[in-house]
Parts: structure tokens; sequence; C-alpha cells
């Protein structure tokens, strides 16, 4: 690693503040950056520590019902505090690599990296969440550009993500068992005015909603209702894990054991 | 910068850079060495050490953020005279180790494990040592060895 300085401010105003240097970063857990950092991927001159900000840490119920977890919450954290509130998600968070990854890597930092093959892009984009940074509010249709791409821009910090509550959601996660992220995930969600349905780990773009099985689903919600459907294997990864037919394939077959799940 | 935690139950400060690991400060400046770094890129969980009270890989946290907390480490698990914890115990009567590499990381997983969850079934001990990594055993005497501390009778381990 390169020589960093590390700052641990205790509001969100000192980290907005502390963000505008120039090269300064975001740490939220750690579990991606520090690893980049060792890879010397990055080299920013001051690292801008979150965990410590308890104004962004915590899960609580807004006026509209949406639940909204603050940036810095870890993955162990939603997985406790989330399960009562909505399943699903707490059940994602429960299914991120292993205990010791999940007690300090943050949502913030997950949705900040957008990693083609995380898990909380698809409960983001599935549930019409919002982003939430120090600036403004950011749609989850507008958040995601393409592979470790977001609208987000430089210093700007995520606060905050309130997802709309689903009637029925499941997540299905086909696990890469070397690296414990999805080979290719699905997330399937609910809602009184339709189905959206993301996957995660199959395409180059990066999390992608799968609308032809959403307009299906939101006719009929039942396996049967997408069966023999896969998504257009044009623009799917093809790595030493699998070819881009079989994520194809993969995101037809977790879509219908998702709606099952739901 | 200066840094202080509370490791084992004793107050240790120390200097540290920016970028300086945990595990190093445990191990370069504190000397406990029994914090070991297998891969170094969060993979392995040989690292593993509790701050405050969860299991974190030492590898992938900076010594600055652990300022001010309580850190466990596997020189904590045994009694000041050498009597090894049940968890400990356990591992050698169940051969849970062989080289001992992985070790330190999956008695401190273990641990956390059993504080959680003191009757975890065969299926959670493994779900919750899957960032835990062991070349020798094969995991099935690992699974016994913290079936057997947590009380539990042992079931037959699959593959045997
Ligand atoms: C062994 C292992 C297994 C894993 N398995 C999975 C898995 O199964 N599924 C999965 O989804 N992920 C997995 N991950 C990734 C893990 O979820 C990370 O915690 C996550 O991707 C990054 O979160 P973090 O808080 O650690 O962020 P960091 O590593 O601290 O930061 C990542 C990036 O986000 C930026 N950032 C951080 N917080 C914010 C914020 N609040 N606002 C703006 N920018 C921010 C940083 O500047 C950096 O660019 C795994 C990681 C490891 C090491
Ligand atoms: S050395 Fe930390 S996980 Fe391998
Ligand atoms: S005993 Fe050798 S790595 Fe586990």
């Amino acid at each position: 690693m390169y020589a960093f300085d590390l700052v641990r401010p205790a509001t969100l105003a000192d980290a907005v503040a502390a963000m505008a240097h120039d090269e300064a970063q975001a740490l939220g857990g750690g579990q991606t950056l520090i690893p980049s950092l060792k890879a010397r991927l990055a080299s920013p001159a001051t690292l801008v520590s979150l965990t410590g900000i308890a104004e962004m840490v915590g899960v609580c119920r807004g006026d509209d019902g949406a639940v909204c977890i603050g940036g810095a919450t870890t993955h162990a954290q939603v997985a406790r505090d989330v399960a009562a509130h909505y399943p699903a998600l707490a059940k994602l968070a429960l299914g991120i690599g292993d205990p010791a990854v999940r007690n300090r890597g943050t949502i913030g930092g997950s949705v900040a990296n957008n990693d083609p093959a995380a898990c909380y892009p698809s409960a983001v984009l599935a549930s019409g969440a919002t982003i939430v940074t120090n600036t403004r509010h950011i749609a989850a249709d507008d958040y995601f550009q393409g592979m470790f791409t977001t609208a987000l821009e430089p210093g700007e910090i995520i606060t905050e993500v309130r997802f709309p509550v689903p009637m029925q959601a499941a997540y299905i996660k086909f696990e890469q068992p070397a690296s414990r992220f999805a080979l290719t995930g699905v997330f399937v969600a609910r809602y009184a005015d339709g189905v959206r349905v993301a996957v995660t780990g199959a395409a180059e773009q990066g999390v992608f909603r799968w609308s032809d099985a959403e307009a299906a689903l939101s006719a009929q919600f039942a396996a049967s209702a997408i069966a023999g459907m896969a998504p257009d294997a044009d623009g799917m990864i093809t790595d030493l894990h699998g070819t881009a037919a079989y994520r194809a394939h993969l995101v037809g077959v977790l879509t219908r054991r998702a709606v099952e799940a739901a | 910068m200066k840094v202080t935690m509370t490791v084992n139950g004793a107050t240790c400060s120390g200097e540290v850079e920016g970028r300086t690991l945990l595990v190093s400060f445990l191990r370069d400046t504190l000397h406990l060495t029994g914090t070991h770094v297998g891969c170094d890129t969060s993979q392995c969980g040989a690292c593993v050490v509790h701050v405050n009270g969860r299991a974190v890989k030492s590898c992938t946290m900076l010594a600055a953020e652990a300022e001010g907390a309580t850190v466990a480490t596997i020189e904590g698990m045994a009694d000041a005279d050498g009597t090894l914890s049940p968890l400990q115990q356990a591992f050698q009567d169940h051969h849970g180790l062989q080289c001992g590499f992985c070790t330190p990381g999956m008695v401190m997983s273990a641990a956390a494990l059993l504080a959680e969850n003191p009757k975890p079934t065969e299926h959670e001990v493994r779900h919750y040592l899957e960032g835990n990594i062991c070349r020798c055993t094969g995991y099935h005497n690992i699974v016994k060895a913290v079936l057997a501390a947590s009380g539990q009778d042992l079931p037959a381990v699959a593959a045997e």
C-alpha cells in the first residue's frame, strides 16, 4: 500500500469537508478498498472513514413505510435489523461473503462499488430503491451506469438507501464458491403496481432489469408464466466460471426459483 | 499517529501509519504472532480476531480504525497458566488441526459462532466457517471439534 492519511470524522458534515480535499476517498468497511489499496489499484492521499459516523449507521422505517438503511451500516446489522421489515433483503445480506466480511462490509460501500457480481445492487434495482447522498436523492434506475460505474460524483457520500417494501420478494444467488460472490443472482420483488426483476453477476453492463420477465410476471405472478424464458445471451459475461449462454440460462432458472421462493 | 486499544484485557498503545493493518500492529508492534497472515487478501481467515466482540479479518482492517476498541486474539483464549479453553481443547481432542496454520483463525471464528449461537447445527458450523480455509484437515474434524465444544453429541459427520 502507498502511504495515506486516515481521518475518522464523527459527523457527516466533517466527512463531507474531508472529502473535499484533493485525492480523498471514502472508506466504508474496507472489504473491497483495502485489498485494492494493497494491489496499488488506488492511491488516495486521504481516506475518510465513515464507519464511526453514528448518523450513518442503523435501520429505520420512513414515513412512507420504506426501510431506510444508513450508508455505513454493516451487512451483519442489516441481516439482523431488517429481518422483521424486509426478510428477502435481510437474507441477501446474510448471504454475502462470510461472517467476518459481513461484520465490516457496508451497504454504502457495496452500492458505491457496483461490482458486477455483487448482491446488493440487485436488491436496490429490483426494489426501485432511492440512493440518498449528502447532496441529493438518486432513483435506482438512474444510479447504476455499468460495471463499477454509478451516478455518484467525486466526493459524494451515500448516506442512506431507502427500500420500498414489496408484498413478496426473494433473492436467489448461484454462488461462485471460491469468491462467494454471485456467479449469477436474481432478485424478484412484487409491488402493487407490478413486478421488478433485477439480475446481477450475468451481464457485461452489470446489474440490469429483465423487462420481458417483469411483464410476464406482472400479468401472472407464477414461475409457469416465464417457463422456458431466458434473456438474450448477447452482452452476458463469459469467463472461466461460465459462458454467456450458461449465464443466460441461469437467469431463467434462478428467476423461476425466486418467484417460487417469494 | 498513536493508537490505543484493549488487547486481551490489557491496554496497549503504539505508533502506526494510516496504512498500518490491524494484523501488523498485533504481530509487529505487540509481538502477538499467534494471529497469522495466510493470504493477505481477505480470503482465508487465518487472521481472524474479535473487535468489540465481532469476528473480523485483521488483514483487512486498519489499525487506526481499532482505536479505543476491545480486541481479542488467540493469545487470550487460554488461561494465564496455559490451560486451554474448552474450544481449543476440543480442537486437540478431535484432531481439528494438522499444521496449525489456520487454527488461530478457526478458533476465533468458532468462538464468535458459539457466542452468538451456543448450540449450532453441523450445517450452521460449516456455514459460519465459510471464510476460514484449511489446507490440511478436510474440515470434518474442525466441525466435530466445534460441535463437541458446544456440548452436543457428535453426529456422524459427512464423508466418514
Ligand atoms: C471474501 C469476500 C467475499 C465477499 N462476498 C461478497 C458477496 O457474496 N456479495 C457481495 O455483494 N459482496 C461480497 N463481498 C464484498 C463486500 O460486500 C464488500 O463489503 C463491499 O463490496 C464493499 O463494502 P465496504 O463497506 O467494505 O466498502 P469499501 O471497501 O470501504 O469501499 C468500496 C468502495 O466504495 C466507496 N465507498 C465506501 N462507502 C461509501 C459511501 N458510503 N459512499 C460513497 N462511497 C463509498 C469507497 O471509496 C470504495 O471506492 C465480498 C468481499 C470479500 C472480501
Ligand atoms: S490473511 Fe486475512 S484473510 Fe487471509
Ligand atoms: S491445519 Fe493446516 S491449514 Fe488447517
